[in-house]
């Protein structure tokens, strides 16, 4: 079954803040990974992999770049999973 | 014009206790670190030894998991170890452009090499987590000192196996009186009990097989001794000009006063029995003091505990302290700490200015009789090293025929 939107965000921050520390809390739909959550690419990269395994997703690497804010990750995930 | 050299912080995570008070309390207390290992590995792989001298505050207890997760466990004690220096020091106020690191490891990130490489094959290329390479190169140490401490200087690495982190020390001590820097952090660390290291070392008849009684495996000098045993952790020193630490107003170890360097050229596992190369490091390290043999009050020896290279150690000091070598306080910690390969060296130097500190030479536990091929002044309690200056050295021999030793005076 499909998860929410709100399920993806609440899964997504927890593995933000697996990987860099972040409390899951700052982790809004409408900051930015790099100019407010201040994720460096490996970082991102990191999520981005264990993002695919956790939501049983693909994220082609060309996407990646494209996933400025967590509501485009949020976004790109859920419809994903479709 | 010689500078004098000041140890103004120490730091010590290992079997022993996670911080260097700890470290030494325990040591002068006669403990053994080493214990029954309880990995599933063991069984799994057939490893034929069982035990181990593991670091006994794991660095999960210790760091944050997002900053664990980025680090291989070797670079985990580094900055553990580090990080208790540097507050011990009073974290030193000093321009970034005049703080280096002289870091060492003797294998690196064994393990994010291999996990990277289960990885692989069980999941595919895409799980190889980017982080993987900068986490097992044998650099990441003194990378991530640079990063976390604002070290601009340098940041330098030692490899030379079991001698790598007293060529650290012995290359900070240099990179000092050469002006490159005010203040250094010098050590190293290593996590290398994994069934790989086990195994090979293992095979090479290396390690002590007394899986019935771990605690007493590491007997240095013992007629009986079998083999080393393995160990981890990590040890660190800041180390600063004289003149930097008394402008303000730090509390002063010891003074670090010459290192020696050499390479044996004899065999790239087996020390030169006539101990020739290793005598050359000493010889070398008291020249860099201006000291004679003479003055030397206490040895913390190498010392594994194999059949072959405790007896090559006690001939090479033979050919430096003549028959005084037999009358010299002699430490052969690993017997309760287990080897920390490239880890082994700082944390000895750790145990040496801690002598020298308190005048007292640690105990040597596990000896049973003493071998007349390894007659080294040893005691299973704590020996006084009398009043006065004094003058000490740490001894690391490592595989590739390196020597390395370095001298501390008292404070």
């Amino acid at each position: 079954m499909a998860l929410t939107h709100d399920e993806v965000l609440a899964g997504l921050a927890e593995l933000v803040t697996d990987e860099t520390g972040i409390d899951a809390s700052e982790v809004q739909m409408e900051k930015s990974f790099t100019d407010d959550l201040d994720i460096d690419s490996i970082s991102m990269m990191t999520i981005v992999v264990n993002a695919e395994e956790k939501f049983g997703v693909t994220i082609p690497d060309d996407e990646v770049k494209n996933l400025k804010t967590v509501a485009d990750a949020v976004n790109f995930i859920v419809a994903g999973q479709e | 014009m010689t500078k004098r050299i000041v140890v103004t912080g120490i730091g010590a995570t290992s079997a022993l206790g996670g911080t260097a008070p700890e470290n030494w309390t325990n040591l002068l207390a006669g403990q053994s670190g080493t214990r029954t290992l309880a990995h599933e590995w063991i069984e799994k792989y057939q490893i034929p030894v069982h035990f181990a001298a593991e670091a006994i505050v794991r660095p999960e207890e210790v760091l944050p998991r997002h900053e664990a997760k980025r680090l291989d466990p070797s670079t985990q004690f580094a900055l553990i170890a580090a990080r208790e220096a540097w507050e011990d020091a009073g974290a030193p106020d000093v321009a970034p452009e005049r703080l280096g690191v002289d870091w060492a490891t003797g294998i690196g990130g064994v393990w994010t090499l291999l996990d990277a490489w289960d990885t692989l094959r069980e999941k595919g290329p895409r799980r190889v987590m980017p982080l993987t390479v900068p986490m097992l190169m044998p650099n990441a140490g003194a990378g991530n000192l640079s990063l976390h401490f604002n070290a601009k200087a340098y940041a330098r690495t030692v490899v030379s196996a079991c001698a790598s982190s007293t060529e650290s020390i012995a290359n900070a001590y240099e990179h000092l009186q050469d002006g490159l820097a005010d203040v250094v952090i010098a050590g190293g660390a290593e996590s290398a009990i994994h069934p790989i290291t086990m195994a090979s070392f293992a095979s090479a008849q290396a390690l002590s097989r007394r899986n019935d009684d771990p605690a007493t495996a590491s007997r240095p000098g013992a007629i009986d001794r079998d083999g080393f045993v393995m160990g981890e952790g990590g040890a660190a020193l800041v180390l600063e000009t004289e003149e930097h630490a008394a402008a303000r107003g730090a509390k002063i170890y010891a003074y670090v006063v010459g290192g020696g360097v050499t390479a044996d050229s004899y065999h790239i596992t087996g020390n030169d029995p006539e101990g020739a190369g290793a005598a050359r490091a000493v010889e070398a390290a008291l020249a860099q003091a201006g000291a004679s043999p003479d003055e030397v009050a206490h040895i913390n020896a190498h010392a594994t505990s194999t059949p072959v290279g405790d007896p090559n150690e006690y001939e090479a000091l033979k050919r430096v302290f003549g028959d005084r070598i037999d009358e010299i306080p002699v430490s052969a910690t690993k017997a309760s700490t287990g080897h920390l390969l490239g880890g082994t060296g700082a944390l000895e130097a750790v145990y040496t200015i801690l002598a020298l500190r308190d005048r007292v030479a640690p105990p040597t536990i596990n000896m049973t009789e003493p071998d007349p091929a390894v007659p080294f002044k040893l005691s299973t309690s704590p020996q006084p090293l009398g009043d006065g200056e004094l003058l000490a050295i740490s001894n690391s021999f490592g595989f590739g025929g390196h020597n390395a030793v370095v001298a501390f005076r008292s404070a």
